[in-house]
């Protein structure tokens, strides 16, 4: 039997811990959120994703406390906290920055939220243990944070946000400061402390692999506004709007006018000389309604004779994107336009078939691709 | 975005309000008709007239000038040597003993350099007068010209030095085509500093100076013991009105270079883009 | 060659004019007085030789050190000039912290011209902002005139000529000294420490102390010391200000040398304020030291 997938927001009792209810924060004319309405449930690992300036920023630290909504109402476990100072709420954020302590050991960093409380002594010390085995840093206990890597500091910051037993985690950008390998390690330790400590994890991020990688849960967000919450497969595979299909992802973007055909199919007329587009749509479209297609390079096969399937165009390879474990073909078409074909490359260079200037077919299934309205 | 928070408006209007009052209350008083300087009696400029009459201040004034002039650019001179040596000359024997003696002089009350000076020029039997005081404020103003100069030198790209070694020149033409106009601003401001400095002495004037030569600031304090006087309310004036012109003057000129900077630089990215 | 010209000028000219004269205070304060032109003995002969080298040296004595232990006059001086330096120390400290903290949070566009605001005194003569106080402080001064008319006090304050005026006039004068380096340090404040703190259960108070007060430590320490050197030595304050209670060890320098004309006891003197600078400097070079290995 397969185990319960985790997906409190398909359940309609289930509570959110986080509710915004049409929440919009305004700095003199700029509006930074835009009448937001979401929930967030308890032990999700919940990613808000955007460009910056997108308002994501702003809307943790509403989480935080640190910036008040200027309309709406934020509601942790069914109360409102506009009123709660960031001082006296069971948030805690991890700092972009870290925000560690200069003057204060990695054992003192983790141990100032705790004393705080006025936890007794013997308490406090068990806790920053127990936090400084969880992030392997016991080592580094009585070291100043300039005497440590920039690794080890993103652990301090974690396990001093941690230690105080917070029901959320908000994490700012909490591995943009690392390079991209110990980022990859740093994600799945990330994942690894969610799952141990049960917290529930909102983070904030402009790097959508990220965000696909740790989240159960991905927020995109576009100036102020939340344009799709889905799983990551689901933000990747349905994106709701071409703004998400482009933000996540590689993809190529085709416009044209719909045609509606029999058995539910579509077919998009795109351009001139060239066969209409064959596609599944999952909304009514009109006759001559403008439709986009979506569809990720990965779903486009390329090969030197005419294939059988829904799709098929034809056109010269312009340029070729080695990266090793895959290659991304840019194939130019009679009219001009350029589609993007990607394969995994199982065999060596050598035995590899195209090249430069080669004429080839690119064919997709009526399946493949989205049909978007905007 | 941000904004004064009401304690920060408050500590810094009192704040302020006590570093500037004592000296607005003082122009203001300038200005008064009355001998007796505490009490208002209508306004006048006759004290500027009394002060311009006096021979003893503009004689006073005149060799301070000379002074400061004289021992400032000594100073200048001296103190960008100092601060080359020490920042670029590396280990030389005695090179302790060469940086404790310029910063010793920063710390050292006036009063103990004023008389050690004295000391000296009574020892090896030297008049005193201009050249005696001259001689006293080069040596502490070097000081501080060679700091300001220093700091300067310290963050200077070594680089362009050792380009201009490379495209031909000498040392000494590296030094004065990359290196000085770089650090010109440094050692403008450390002349600047010598001359205030100069200017505003009195103790070690006052040991140095003998009967001969006597510098405002010596005249200043002669009549302030007595008490406040109108006269100098009005010198005081003028010269903080001095101070003030100079010192607005220089952050408006160098306020402007820095938009010009600014603009420029946004031109040439403009037409980096076009 | 060249190298050795250019720090040959300057360390010659620090020499003769820093470290000889120096040297000759010393000698001078082991001497005695007379009523000589220069009026101490004994002065050295070097037309006799070595023997009048060592006939000069044995003639030195630690005569006015001792004299300095046994007129009591001269202890006080030294205790009341520490003391003074202390107090007007805290004080500058207390008055001027809030204003570095204020041009330190205060909105970026304004900071320049704080910061020129606080440099601009510097520049102007220091002996005309001592004596501007003295029209205020006064008996029948501009601040008595206005708490009379306030209807505050019914008597004048007597303030000019006490030590109360002293401490004004050393809070007033050296004020940007200890502001400069405490606005330094609060100015690279990131301000994420604070909302950490916050974040963590300080009030905004408690993260003040916690946070602010230990960051800003090199500042307060840099702006304490460059308030108490110059203070301790200082002789135009006391002189101006202070009343003839006011004892400080650079006004009995002066007096000394001027009024008594005593050569050797002036320079005795100037020798033991000298070394009483010596820890408060050493102290803070070490503060700055440290202060520079924490940033590079």
């Amino acid at each position: 039997m397969a185990l319960d997938a985790f997906a409190p927001w398909e359940d309609p009792n289930a509570d959110p811990i986080i509710h915004f209810q049409n929440v919009t924060k305004r700095f003199g004319d700029f509006t930074a959120i835009d009448d937001l309405t979401i929930d967030i449930y308890e032990k999700e690992f919940f990613a808000l994703l955007g460009p910056s300036g997108c308002g994501k920023t702003t809307l943790m630290r509403m989480l935080a406390g640190f910036e008040t909504p200027t309309e709406g109402t934020i509601l942790l476990q069914g109360q409102n906290i506009a009123p709660v100072p960031p001082n006296k709420r069971a948030v805690n954020m991890m700092f972009q920055s870290y925000a560690l302590f200069p003057h204060l050991s990695v054992w003192e960093n983790i141990a100032f939220g705790l004393k705080r409380d006025g936890m007794a002594k013997n308490d406090i010390n068990d806790r920053v243990d127990e936090m400084l085995r969880l992030t392997r840093l016991e080592t580094f206990a009585r070291r100043k944070p300039h005497q440590i890597s920039g690794g080890q500091r993103q652990r301090v910051a974690l396990a001093r946000s941690l230690a105080k037993h917070p029901k959320l985690l908000l994490l700012d950008e909490p591995l943009g400061a690392l390079d991209k390998k110990l980022r990859q390690e740093t994600q799945f330790e990330l994942m690894d402390i969610q799952e141990k400590t049960g917290t529930t994890f909102v983070i904030v991020t402009h790097d959508q692999e990220e965000a696909m990688t740790v989240a159960s849960r991905v927020a995109v967000m576009d100036h102020g506004k939340i344009i799709q919450v889905a799983t990551p497969d689901a933000i990747y595979e349905t994106p709701n709007s071409t703004y998400v299909a482009d933000f996540i992802g590689d993809v190529n973007l085709i416009e044209g006018k719909a045609t509606s055909k029999d058995n539910d199919k579509l077919s998009i007329a795109w351009a001139e000389g060239q066969p209409e587009i064959v596609g599944t749509p999952t909304t009514e479209f009109g006759n001559g309604q403008t439709v986009h297609f979506a569809i990720r390079p990965e779903k486009v096969a390329i090969s030197a004779e005419k294939p059988e399937a829904a799709n098929a165009l034809q056109g010269k390879i312009l340029d070729i994107a080695y990266l090793g474990n895959i290659s991304t073909y840019h194939v130019e078409l009679a009219g001009g336009q350029v589609i993007k074909a990607q394969t995994a490359n199982n065999r060596r260079l050598s035995r590899r078939t195209f090249t430069w200037e080669d004429n080839v077919w690119l064919s997709f299934t009526d399946t493949a691709g989205v049909l978007l309205e905007r | 975005m941000r904004r004064f928070s009401w304690f920060n408006a408050t500590s810094l209007t009192l704040g302020f309000a006590f570093l500037y009052l004592p000296m607005i209350i003082l122009v203001i008083y300038s200005f008064n008709a009355s001998k007796l300087v505490t009490v208002w009696a209508g306004f006048s400029t006759k004290w500027y007239g009394e002060l311009l009459r006096n021979d003893a201040f503009l004689d006073a004034a005149w060799v301070t000038l000379k002074v400061a002039v004289m021992s400032s650019s000594f100073a200048t001179v001296l103190g960008t040597m100092a601060a080359i040596v020490l920042v670029r000359a590396g280990r030389f024997y005695g090179r302790t003993l060469f940086s404790g003696m310029i910063y010793a002089p920063l710390v050292m009350p006036e009063v103990i350099t004023g008389l050690s000076l004295l000391l000296l020029f009574i020892g090896i039997g030297l008049d005193r007068g201009v050249l005696t005081i001259v001689l006293a404020h080069t040596t502490f103003s070097m000081c501080y010209v060679s700091v300001v100069v220093s700091s300067r030198l310290v963050s200077f790209d070594q680089s362009l030095e050792e380009a201009a070694l490379d495209l031909g020149c000498t040392p000494f033409q590296a030094f004065r085509l990359v290196t000085l106009p770089i650090i010109a601003p440094a050692v403008i401001s450390g002349w600047l500093l010598a001359f205030t400095l100069s200017l505003d002495d009195l103790v070690i004037a006052s040991f140095t100076a003998g009967p001969s030569a006597t510098t405002l600031p010596m005249k200043i304090w002669s009549s302030v013991r007595l008490g406040v006087s109108p006269e100098i309310n009005a010198l005081s004036t003028l010269m903080i009105a001095i101070v003030a012109v100079g010192v607005i003057t220089a952050s408006l000129v160098s306020k402007r270079a820095a938009v010009k900077q600014q603009k420029d630089e946004r031109a040439a990215e403009r037409a980096e883009a076009a | 060659m060249r190298r050795l010209t250019l720090i040959a000028i300057p360390y010659v000219w620090l020499l003769a004019l820093f470290l000889v004269p120096f040297l000759i205070v010393f000698k001078i304060a082991l001497s005695d007085s007379a009523l000589a032109i220069p009026p101490y003995v004994p002065t050295l002969d070097l037309s006799e030789g070595w023997a009048g080298f060592t006939a000069f040296l044995s003639e030195l004595d630690f005569e006015n050190f001792v004299w300095l232990t046994e007129d009591d006059l001269y202890w006080k001086a030294y205790l009341s000039s520490l003391k003074i330096a202390v107090i007007s120390t805290v004080l500058t400290l207390i008055v001027g912290y809030p204003i570095a903290y204020g041009m330190a949070r205060a909105p970026q566009e304004w900071r320049a011209t704080l910061l020129m605001l606080v440099i601009l005194p510097f520049w102007t003569s220091f002996l005309i902002r001592v004596y501007s106080w003295m029209g205020i402080l006064s008996q029948e001064g501009y601040l008595n005139q206005l708490l009379m008319s306030l209807g505050l006090i019914s008597e004048p304050l007597i303030i000019l000529n006490t030590n109360t005026a002293v401490y004004i006039g050393i809070v007033y004068t050296y004020l940007p000294f200890m502001i400069l380096p405490i606005y330094s340090a609060l100015e690279k404040l990131d301000e994420s420490l604070l909302e950490a703190a916050e974040d963590l259960g300080c009030s905004r108070f408690t993260a003040f102390w916690l946070v602010t007060v230990p960051l800003s430590k090199q500042g307060i320490i840099a702006g304490s010391f460059l308030v108490f050197i110059p203070t301790l030595g200082e002789f135009v304050i006391p002189s101006l200000l202070g009343g003839s209670k006011t004892l400080m060890i650079g006004k009995v320098l002066w007096e000394e040398f001027f009024s008594n004309r005593d050569w050797p006891v002036a320079s005795a003197v100037a020798v033991i304020l000298l070394l009483i600078l010596v820890i408060p400097i050493i102290l803070f070079q070490r503060n700055e030291q440290k202060q520079r290995e924490a940033e590079g």
